[in-house]
């Protein structure tokens, strides 16, 4: 009634009159709880007036019976929201609840409303409470003074740092507002399990943080604490204490830090230098890193002195030594700390790099041993990347520059030094000075260049020219002149010079070397420019020879081209250049090898093998799946019409012998057909809005190639084409009618004849490209496959074609060229097909069993690890049914699936550890090595079974596992040693 | 800290780099062909032991985070070259190298990689575990003792030396 109006709130006092007056305080009790849940439900109503009286009501009560005062305070609280509150009230509430409350011996309940009392009043009535000055502080500080509850704690956290953020007094009580906070430093809280307030002990840790970083007043306090709980032997109590005075130093000035500083240093040094946690070290150098920052921004007056540069001294001091012997264990640490307090400000790093650089300079040229010098050259590299931190710096104030011919020198040298390791540090540090604007000059700049070709052709050590080429091309987009003045024409020169003294098997390495520096150095759209048509150029060269090599070549030089590819993808200029440069190119040279097929046959042209066609397609996929939609359409309209009415005016060269027309009939057209791995490659990666010229025309051909061509390769490539085009069709009658008319072709193809095998091969990918985008007919298809498992001819190709469906697809059908993918098509599939694999499994005959057993153990291998675990169970029995399958296949999957689970279900496979251990063991001897090497790891798996279970099979399974620590394959025998290892140590002391 | 009183055997010790996993070879994953047992296999096996009782800097390190002591092949008590394998005739000789020629943990650590080789090994081999000549003061003492079968067989009945000796076995510390 009260909401409504229908009811004065005085009323409804007036009414509990009786309940409110009694005697018995447990009667007043319920009825002040009637009154205080009435005002929580309409405060929001109340007039001034009310809420004036109802106010002076309660705080009236406040002296009443203990039992009362929980619903007085829900009554305050609910006053304490209304917005008409008088002024004035505030501050005669909280004054009479710190005056008459003893907040800590309340229940938790209540004393977190009173908590929410003075936030509310903190919310809506900042400038009256803080009229009460200091009062308010003290207050407070005696309200929360011993709370317990980490609950309670989380507020009363926040009322504090309300209090220092909103500049509440505090006058005479900065030491107690501490006290009664830094005393729960540093937390120490467990939540009970089960805990339904979830809160964390990083809340609190967080929370309090907060408090205690958030004014410099409480400084002097602070620190000293700070300081004595680094040296705790808590691990988390030492953490939290740097991570703490990190925070700190953000508000902190110079002022504050000063009488601390020798300690702090003491402090971290001894954490850094003794401790074996890489935890605590990173923290130590972080809080070092801070206070050094703090140091270099402090605002200072005129007349006091700068501590940055004492205490960056007696850093220096206690560090700088330990850098000149680089074989000892505190270089490293030593290191480190500079480099932390360096990173911190530019002045910071001004004052370390000038004594630290000439120093490791000097003992670079101290230490002759190769380990030594590339420990101080890490180091080196170390400052000089703090260097690229601030970036371009005015000349006079850099020593670098000063230093810049020794520096220069000393990398140079290291990257001729025989040692790889010091080449390799001397390849980064190269990478480093080159991004250091305005270091290099024009001529050691060229040096670099002429170092990095040298390391990256001729170096023996693939690690160094691997090093050498990513470092060709970082610098590359920093001087892209320079790289292709001089990079790129150097390696046109090697790849086309034909001396003939050197041994070809050099030569070989020496062309892929190039062609790899090609690509490295391909990470900028000038250089793009450049280096694709050399590339071009050295492919038409090799695929004219005629030696066995020039498959290989071709292979090589497509490997090269992808890689420009795929750094072309997302600069849209280059990306289409790409595009517009190599695909008409590679499109050329294949029909044109392929006419030439068709009249000379047979020339069994390199460029017509399989692989090398494979290795054509993901060139023009790359260069096909980041083009915008019009640019795609353009292209589209080329290469369609190539395909489908030899269309080739588009092409770079156009002195063709006769027509293109690879879905002709004809024995003799059996070479151009290959070609539609080409047409898959572009038109498979198209973006899917980009529409197809002609597309049922050509999803004819392709379904009708598919089904009757005799050559294996043609026959799925078609398959994957037509199903990479399905995948993207939209939905609607087209596409309807096209599977239907796929659906008309693979039923009776599959039913009998000579194309049986092509049947299943396009049933394969037609299913895979619906099941991907959850297509209604997905399910029809996959139940004819399920069907399939047990026919005694296409059985065994069935089952493998599960692996099909559930692997990630390389060149079709996945997101990367825009295929419907959705994203938990594997575990739904793994839902409607594992229990008709397993009912079709029970009723098999023992000739095809393991073709349900193959199919299963294909969709659970491609199940991610924690669906695996949770649905394995219930085919436990299978799985362990499959361990006794011949089928190697099916061994290795079977084992794969129960090796995670051994890790993860321990408690489950304890109940067949007898089987489990007798098929492993079997298996260890598995003509396999494959087999062999999974086994033992399941038997080392094993050991994770509660160790009770295990004690029983210990003495002959480490007597069974003699027997692979002398097997012949060393893969094998390293996995012998790991679980005889494990074996030994179960239930023996110090496991 | 705990054990801060006593006096360091080492607290700056000479550290060396971890050759890295050792890379598998193509050959080596051909079913067909067999791969002899070399040194470096018998190196891999030895220089996985890792103890904080066989670090000598544990009296600062060990305390505060046992997990992750140094290995023999970092502290350099173990190196390739001072393994010597023999496959066809069936020997192994490792040459091991105390840390310092005063070093306690000497006989340990020789029992530890003794120990390891055994359990690795197939049965055929013939071990010879010792200390590389001219570096421990008791050199002679502490390979007789890892020479003599009985006495290694017997410090293995011993539980306490056998749970020191598991501790640094065990791959999962």
């Amino acid at each position: 009634g009260l909401k409504d109006g229908s009811w004065a709130v005085l009323q409804l006092v007036e009414a509990l009159g009786f309940c409110l007056e009694n005697t018995d305080p447990r009667v007043r009790g319920r009825g002040m709880q009637l009154l205080s849940q009435v005002l929580l439900e309409c405060y929001s109503v109340l007039q001034e007036k009310e809420v004036l009286h109802l106010v002076l009501f309660y705080e009236n009560r406040l002296q009443d019976h203990h039992l009362v005062i929980p619903s007085v305070l829900q009554g305050l609280r609910a006053l304490s929201m209304c917005e008409v509150l008088s002024p004035g009230l505030a501050v005669s509430v909280l004054k009479a609840i710190f005056q008459e409350v003893h907040v800590q011996s309340l229940l938790q309940l209540d004393r977190h409303t009173v908590y929410s009392i003075i936030t509310n009043f903190m919310g809506t009535r900042e400038e009256e409470l803080k009229g009460l000055g200091a009062d308010f502080t003290f207050g407070f500080i005696q309200v929360m003074d011993g709370e317990k509850d980490p609950r309670n704690l989380l507020v009363a956290f926040q009322i504090v740092r309300d209090l220092i953020a909103k500049n509440y007094a505090l006058g005479p009580f900065v030491e107690e507002l501490f006290e009664v906070t830094s005393c729960y430093f540093p937390i120490d809280f467990t939540p009970p399990p089960n805990d339904p307030h979830g809160i964390q002990r990083e809340d609190l840790i967080l929370s309090l943080r907060a408090v205690l970083a958030s004014t410099p007043q409480f400084a002097e306090f602070l620190l000293p604490l700070l300081i004595e709980k680094m040296d705790s032997d808590l691990q988390s109590a030492k953490l939290d204490a740097l991570q703490t005075l990190t925070a700190c130093c953000a508000i902190y000035g110079q002022k504050e830090l000063q009488e601390f500083l020798p300690s702090l240093w003491s402090s971290l040094r001894r954490e850094v230098f003794q401790t074996a946690s890489e935890k605590v070290e990173a923290e130590s150098l972080a809080a070092l890193h801070a206070l050094s920052a703090c140091l270099s921004c402090s605002v200072l007056s005129s007349d006091t002195e700068d501590l940055l540069d004492s205490f960056l001294s007696s850093i220096l001091q206690d560090c700088r030594h330990h850098l000149c012997e680089p074989d000892m264990k505190l270089v490293w640490p030593s290191a480190k700390i500079l480099q932390a307090a360096a990173g911190a400000s530019l002045r910071a790093c001004h004052h370390i790099t000038c004594s630290v650089l000439p120093l490791l300079l000097e003992q670079y040229t101290k230490h002759p041993q190769s380990s030594q010098r590339r420990t101080i050259l890490e180091m080196l590299l170390g400052f000089l990347e703090l260097q690229q931190k601030w970036g371009h710096v005015e000349e006079e104030e850099s020593t670098l520059l000063s230093l810049q011919a020794p520096v220069c020198s000393v990398v140079f040298s290291a990257l001729t030094d025989p040692s790889v390791q010091l080449q390799l540090v001397g390849i980064r540090a190269l990478t480093v000075l080159g991004s250091l604007r305005g270091f290099l000059s024009p001529s050691d700049l060229e040096l670099v260049v002429d170092h990095l070709i040298r390391l990256a052709l001729c170096e023996e050590d693939s690690q160094s020219s691997e090093a050498a080429m990513e470092a060709a091309g970082s610098l590359a987009p920093i001087y892209p002149k320079v790289f292709s003045g001089r990079m790129v024409p150097r390696l046109e020169e090697e790849l086309q010079s034909e001396q003939e003294e050197e041994s070809s098997r050099d030569r070989c390495s020496l062309r892929q070397r190039c062609l790899q520096a090609l690509a490295a150095v391909s990470t900028h759209t000038s250089i793009v420019r450049e280096t694709v048509p050399v590339l071009l150029q050295h492919l038409r060269k090799v695929q004219k020879g005629s030696e066995a090599g020039s498959a290989q070549d071709i292979i090589s030089v497509c490997q090269s081209l992808h890689r420009v590819a795929l750094r072309c993808q997302q600069d849209a200029e280059s990306c289409w250049y790409y595009h517009q440069a190599v695909v008409p190119c590679l499109l050329a040279m294949a029909v044109q090898a392929a006419m030439q097929e068709s009249t000379h046959p047979p020339l069994r042209k390199a460029l017509l093998q399989e692989e090398v066609l494979a290795a054509m397609v993901p060139v023009i996929s790359a260069a096909t799946t980041h083009l915008s939609p019009e640019l795609a359409a353009q292209s589209v309209s080329h290469v369609v019409p190539l395909f489908l009415n030899g269309e080739v005016s588009f092409l770079p060269q156009n002195s063709f012998p006769c027509s293109f027309q690879p879905f002709q009939d004809g024995e003799c057209l059996e070479a151009q057909r290959r070609l539609v791995a080409l047409l898959m490659a572009f038109v498979c990666s198209l973006p899917r809005n980009v529409a197809i010229p002609q597309q049922e025309w050509l999803l004819r051909e392709l379904l009708a190639l598919s089904c009757s061509c005799n050559c294996p390769f043609t026959a799925t490539t078609a398959a994957k084409c037509f199903a990479g085009l399905v995948n993207k069709h939209p939905a609607g009658q087209q596409l309807d009618e096209i599977l239907q008319l796929a659906v008309n072709r693979i039923e009776p193809g599959l039913a009998e004849g000579p194309h049986r095998t092509q049947a299943l091969t396009l049933l394969l990918w037609v299913t895979k490209a619906l099941v991907l985008r959850y297509h209604p007919l997905s399910s029809h298809l996959t139940d004819k496959l399920l069907g399939l498992l047990s026919d005694t001819e296409l059985g065994a190709a069935a089952a493998d074609g599960f692996s099909l469906l559930m692997a990630e697809s390389p060149d079709v059908l996945h997101k990367g060229c825009h295929a419907d993918v959705r994203i938990m098509f594997r575990q739904r599939f793994f839902t409607d097909n594992v229990p008709k694999l397993v009912q079709g499994f029970h009723g098999a005959g023992p000739d095809v069993k393991a073709n349900y057993l193959k199919g299963l153990s294909h969709v659970l291998n491609h199940l991610p690890n924690p669906v695996l675990v949770t649905e394995l169970p219930t085919l436990l029995s299978l799985l362990l049914e499959a361990l006794s399958c011949s089928d190697r296949v099916v061994q290795l999957s079977t084992l794969s699936c129960l090796q995670p689970l051994l890790l993860e279900a321990p408690q489950i496979m304890s109940l067949h550890v007898d089987t489990l251990v007798t098929k492993f063991l079997s298996l260890a001897s598995s003509p396999t090595m494959a087999v062999r090497i999974a086994a033992l790891r399941c038997a080392n798996a094993l050991t994770s079974l509660p160790t009770i279970v295990l004690l029983p099979y210990k003495a002959r399974v480490i007597r069974a596992l003699a027997k692979p620590l002398d097997d012949k394959k060393r893969l094998v025998r390293k996995e012998a040693v790991a679980a005889r290892g494990e074996w030994f140590l179960l239930g023996s002391p110090g496991r | 800290g705990p054990g801060g009183g006593a006096a360091l055997e080492n607290a700056n010790p000479l550290i060396y780099r971890r050759s890295g996993e050792r890379p598998v070879t193509a050959r080596e994953e051909d079913d067909e062909l067999p791969d002899i047992i070399d040194d470096r296999e018998i190196f891999d096996m030895s220089v996985q032991l890792r103890s904080a009782f066989l670090n000598p800097t544990h009296l600062i390190r060990s305390i505060n985070d046992p997990e992750h002591p140094l290995t023999l092949e970092e502290l350099n008590v173990v190196e390739q070259v001072r393994v010597k394998v023999n496959d066809a005739e069936s020997t192994v000789t490792v040459e091991f190298t105390p840390t310092i020629p005063h070093c306690s943990m000497a006989t340990l650590i020789g029992l530890s990689i003794k120990v390891k080789l055994i359990r690795s090994l197939p049965e055929r081999f013939k071990l010879d575990v010792h200390i590389t000549p001219g570096t421990h003061v008791s050199e002679h003492a502490v390979n007789k003792q890892l020479a003599d079968k009985e006495r290694v067989a017997a410090a293995l009945e011993n539980s306490h030396l056998l749970e020191v000796v598991n501790q640094c076995l065990s791959a999962r510390s």
